[in-house]
């Protein structure tokens, strides 16, 4: 059986993406997650299963499964955008990596066709997957959302130890350009010290040398009532513009880093 | 290379625009009162001589204005975006508006009870005079009839001058208007009494000079005008810009200029004067970057300009752009809606010589659209494999204010197309965009743009009705639509159609034509383009070198979804029976029949019950029309009807990058544009198509029943040769995958592909990275046009007040997309919110 064949499951492709790493890239967005953050924007990606969500009042199956060769096939669609952006593909989830080898697979298909690869991921999987991509990847986005294991376990029911210890290995294998990126949730990680924090362990990490800041917005609100879940984070409104600036000047204030609002 | 630093705007120039703004235009009645009493003492005579005296006249009494801190000068009415009117082409339409044109919902006009009258007088000198009335009694009867029935509209030249020009403008900047006037006396000085076209020569020579004259003169109007206002400024700063400005007037546009300064008045009269000469819009400035450079380049290196000076100078001229106005007839306003008047100006490009050509001027021309903020001039931008990055990535600023400026060009395909239309490639190379998109060589074609709007829905109804329209054989007896036993068969059947409506368009168009050239022809235009002079006759009467009409078919993703969804449904799959499709378009997909159709339903029983014999008074009118109107399909017919509709949201549209359907929707395209390059124009020249609809995708939608691609009746067809709203779900590069996969290179009189961006898509040098990268993409895959709305707050805001008007409206966020109108309140404000902090 070749590379192409593996099998994976996801459950939404976006073309002309602008953020999420350079140029103008293709975004899979792979199906099953291990944590539970509460303001996930995309709920619908945390269990493996195929779904069904109410979407405008009308039933949506969430879930396909497909092939690397159909993925690519896919991906290969905005190659001229590509080319004149310097952009690519990104797999984003869910948590990519709970797909270990479609995840490899189909990045190795991106990468030995020549389109730039990177991955949305805040690593919380063995660091031996881990290193399977790694040949494959010219960046990865990874999410750290805090420090303290107790109040990381609180919102999103795992602690991180393992990722901040993947999050160094990735930085010492030298082997990946890493950026690291702050989901800012207000009630949870929007404070100076805690931004801080992230920061500084950011730049400890050797190589790294940007840090982006991702304000909360819950446009995915909608999704919860479609899947019948409740929303957690009911109330909550998304940091306005001057705290971003704030918590991005406290970053930059003790660290080296380039801080962005936005990814 | 070229200078990209900011120009800071001078407080000068909000208050023009402010001034500019202050009230709602209005009508005056000069120039008409004017051509009215000259047409009268002329009659007679040779047309060509009237209309220069005519236009001589004019310039000679038309009252004349300087406006408060104007630098550059000339002004066509006394109030602010005022227009003046032009009966010789039409009147009917606004005597019949005068009492409505203030209150209209498109492009309202004020007009003073004394200007009404003053009206309703002249008009009485031109009935059965005007170029329209001509035209009329020029059309074969079948081409009246299918305009009637809403096939096609000539709207444009039918009620107005043909404008769509771009003249030598670089001539009367170089030689002014004395060396023009002296190239065409030493023509007349070669024309010999005993020549065959003697006659016709030496008259239209005569003409020429004429009105140069008048030119001339009212430059001079304006010098002592200035000179007088000077005398009288006590304030030192303002009187000696006054004095400069006199002593501008007193030298151009009669001589060369001498300045920068100069030029950019010289090229405002030529501007201004085209306009006041005949009501065509569409006169497009074209390469001002490139003609008024070289006055530039020597101003700054002799230390005669500050960079600072020459950008307040010309964003004088870009507020004077807009204080020019048109008043059309309502229907027409519609389609054309917002007051414009469609003055092209391109920046950037190449040389006849293929070099790139973009200059300092190219930048403070994006600057300065970007400092005045308004309409005009409809800037363009040139883009091909050598353009300057930098250029773009300022142009891209300027599209980031969501002003919906500059439109892209790819010189990549322009200008093969025009040389397949048989330009030069050295005149190719030199192209600009008359109007909206339509490309053509400068100062040696009259291209006839935006001839026509043709619906290509119309046509696919009347195969469903075997030619019948409202009870009249409109279009060809295709025979039953029930009985077409393949999709060949009924694509054939449209194809018919298509043809027979094209030829009729043909026929309004070129009979159009000949009205202008008897009854119009222009000697002031004419004397700035080439070969007008040399041949001794008029652009009207065929005297450009270039020579070209190009009619804009639209609702080409509507007809390609549409006989496409025919395919797979009724021949391939066989999942609903022609008749059926036929009684679902009929009921409007069970929506039921809307007022439109009652009436059309109404009209054709009517007509029916005529051909039987029986009486029609007003009661039989009433009594049909209360029965269509309570006319309603069953339940189960309705269900059926729905089930349809939903059948239809299934198959795969035009838009969404999947090669077999975009490949089909570039054949359907070529049943419009084909047969149409076959066809001549009486000024020698030939029928090239354009896919554009201005706005009148809009108001002519809604004349337009309901259509198999699942489109409701008299609903908005698709813009452009964009795809159906709401129907590209794959996002701006899918979609562009799929425009280009048209053949862009036939439609030579231009194609439109309108794209919307939330600002956030542009946010920072990265955005605009992007956005310049999406658009070279499009371009590598050949397409030929591209413009964007940047969503901004007040849109956002609209659409939460009117979410009717916003149904397919998408914004994407931080990588998340969702239609605006779904969302509820507070997660539209956060949009909203964001919108302002772009991120």
């Amino acid at each position: 059986m070749s590379y192409l064949d593996t099998r994976g499951r996801i459950f939404d492709i976006q073309r002309h993406s602008v953020h999420d790493g350079p140029g103008i890239r293709t975004i899979v967005f792979l199906k099953g997650c291990v944590l539970r953050c509460r303001w996930c924007c995309n709920p619908e990606s945390q269990e493996y299963r195929i779904q069904t969500m109410k979407v405008l009042g009308e039933d949506k199956v969430i879930g396909k499964d497909t092939t690397v060769a159909e993925m690519i096939a896919e991906v290969e669609k905005d190659r001229p955008y590509y080319y004149r952006s310097g952009g690519g593909m990104t797999l984003s989830g869910g948590e990519c990596l709970c797909q270990p080898e479609f995840a490899r697979d189909l990045l190795r298909a991106a990468k030995e066709r020549g389109i730039n690869t990177a991955i949305e991921s805040m690593a919380c999987a063995s660091f031996e997957s881990i290193q399977e991509i790694l040949p494959y990847l010219d960046l990865y986005l990874m999410d750290i959302k805090h420090t303290d294991p107790e109040k990381h376990r609180q919102f999103t029911g795992k602690t991180n130890e393992l990722m901040m210890e993947n999050a160094r290995k990735v930085a010492l294998s030298g082997k990946t350009r890493l950026i690291i990126r702050v989901p800012v949730i207000p009630a949870f990680n929007d404070t100076v010290e805690e931004i801080r924090g992230i920061a500084a362990f950011a730049d400890s990490l050797p190589g790294v040398k940007e840090l982006h800041l991702l304000p909360y917005h819950r446009l995915g609100q909608d999704k919860y009532e479609g899947l019948g879940r409740a929303y957690l984070m009911d109330g909550i409104l998304p940091p306005d513009g001057e705290k971003m600036k704030t918590l991005k000047r406290a970053a930059e204030s003790i660290t080296s880093l380039h801080v962005q609002i936005g990814g | 290379m070229f200078n990209t630093t900011d120009i800071p705007k001078s407080a000068r120039i909000t208050r023009l625009v402010d001034h500019l703004y202050e009230k709602m235009p209005v009508i005056e009645s000069a120039r008409a009162k004017l051509i009215t009493e000259s047409y009268q003492a002329t009659e007679g005579e040779p047309m060509i001589t009237r209309r220069a005296g005519a236009f001589a006249h004019i310039l000679r009494h038309i009252p004349i204005i300087i406006r408060d801190e104007e630098l550059i000068v000339g002004s066509s009415t006394i109030a602010p975006r005022g227009c003046q009117t032009y009966p010789e082409f039409s009147y009917q339409w606004l005597e019949d508006e005068l009492d409505t044109v203030e209150t209209r919902s498109a492009d309202p006009f004020y007009i003073a009870e004394e200007t009404k009258q003053e009206l309703r007088e002249v008009h009485k000198y031109w009935k059965g005079k005007t170029t329209s009335e001509l035209a009329t009694s020029y059309m074969a009867p079948e081409a009246i009839k299918a305009i009637e029935h809403n096939i096609f509209t000539p709207g444009n030249y039918f009620y107005n001058g043909v404008g769509h020009v771009t003249v030598k403008y670089e001539e009367v900047l170089a030689i002014g208007y004395e060396g023009i006037m002296a190239k065409a006396q030493a023509e007349l000085d070669r024309c010999h009494v005993g020549d065959g076209d003697y006659a016709r020569r030496s008259h239209f020579l005569s003409a020429v000079i004429l009105s140069c004259q008048a030119v001339m003169e009212y430059a001079q109007r304006y010098a002592a005008l200035a000179e007088k206002m000077a005398a009288e400024c006590s304030d030192p700063v303002r009187r000696n810009e006054l004095e400069v400005i006199a002593l501008n007037c007193s030298r151009v546009p009669a001589k060369g200029a001498g300045s920068f300064y100069e030029a950019c008045q010289s090229f405002w009269f030529v501007q201004q004067l085209i306009q006041l000469e005949s009501s065509g819009h569409s006169i497009s400035p074209g390469r001002f970057d490139q003609y008024m450079y070289p006055y530039y380049k020597k101003d700054l290196e002799n230390g005669n300009i500050t960079r600072e000076f020459a950008q307040e100078l010309m964003d004088c001229i870009w507020v004077k752009l807009n204080d020019l106005n048109k008043c059309r007839d309502a229907a027409s306003a519609e389609g054309f809606a917002g007051y414009s008047l469609f003055q092209n100006l391109i920046a950037g490009g190449q040389n006849k010589d293929g070099e790139d050509v973009t200059n300092d001027l190219s930048i403070m021309c994006i600057q300065a659209s970007m400092h005045v903020h308004l309409p005009q001039p409809s800037l363009s931008v040139r883009v091909w494999n050598g353009s300057p990055h930098e250029f773009l990535i300022k142009a891209a600023e300027l599209t980031r204010t969501g002003i919906g400026l500059p439109a892209y060009y790819n010189d990549e395909v322009i200008i093969p197309a025009l040389q397949n239309r048989g330009l030069s490639l050295e005149d190719a190379r030199e192209y600009n965009i008359i109007g909206c998109v339509e490309p053509q060589k400068a100062g040696k074609t009259d291209g006839w743009h935006d001839a026509a709007f043709f619906n290509m829905c119309r046509p696919l109804e009347l195969v469903f009705s075997n030619g019948m329209d409202k009870g009249e054989q409109v279009g060809i007896a295709t025979g039953d639509v029930t009985e077409m036993t393949t999709f060949e068969e009924f694509y054939d059947a449209y194809k018919k159609q298509m043809d027979y409506f094209i030829s009729l368009l043909v026929n309004a168009d070129n009979a159009i034509d000949v009205a202008h050239a008897e009854r119009c022809p222009l000697p002031f235009l004419s004397c700035m383009v080439d070969d007008c002079i040399k041949r001794g006759i008029s652009v009207q009467e065929g005297g450009a070198v270039y020579n070209f009409t190009g009619p804009q078919g639209f609702g080409i993703a509507n007809m390609a979804d549409s006989l496409y969804a025919v395919r797979q449904l009724v021949y391939r799959d066989k999942k609903v029976s022609m008749e059926e499709y036929k009684e679902a378009l009929l009921w409007n997909y069970g929506k039921g029949i809307d007022s439109e159709t009652a009436v059309d339903m109404t009209a054709s029983i009517l007509k029916e019950m005529e051909r039987q014999g029986r009486a029609i008074d007003e009661s039989a009118v009433k009594s049909v029309l209360e029965t269509v109107m309570t006319m309603k399909p069953s339940e189960d017919q309705k269900a059926r009807f729905e089930e349809i509709h939903h059948m239809i949201d299934e198959v795969p549209k035009f838009g969404n990058d999947i090669p077999e359907v975009d490949y089909f929707a570039r054949d359907v395209a070529y049943t419009y544009t084909r047969p149409l390059q076959n066809y001549k124009n009486p000024r020698g020249g030939q029928f090239q198509a354009g896919l554009y609809p201005v706005s009148a995708n809009v108001p002519l939608g809604g004349q337009t029943g309901a259509t198999p691609d699942g489109r409701y009746a008299h609903t908005p067809v698709a813009d452009g040769v964009s795809p159906s709203a709401g129907k590209d779900v794959n996002g701006p590069t899918a979609a562009a995958n799929s425009v280009a996969r048209l053949d862009h290179f036939i439609v030579s009189n231009g194609t439109l592909f309108n794209q919307k961006f939330h600002p956030s898509a542009l946010a920072g040098r990265e955005g605009l990275e992007k956005f310049t990268a999406l658009i070279r993409s499009y371009f590598d895959q050949k397409g030929m046009h591209m413009q964007f709305n940047v969503v901004d707050r007040d849109t956002l805001l609209d659409a939460q007040k009117n979410p009717e008007k916003y149904k397919h409206l998408v914004v994407r966020v931080a990588g998340y997309s969702a239609l605006f109108t779904t969302l509820s309140r507070s997660l539209q404000d956060d949009i909203i919110r964001r919108t302002e902090q772009g991120f």
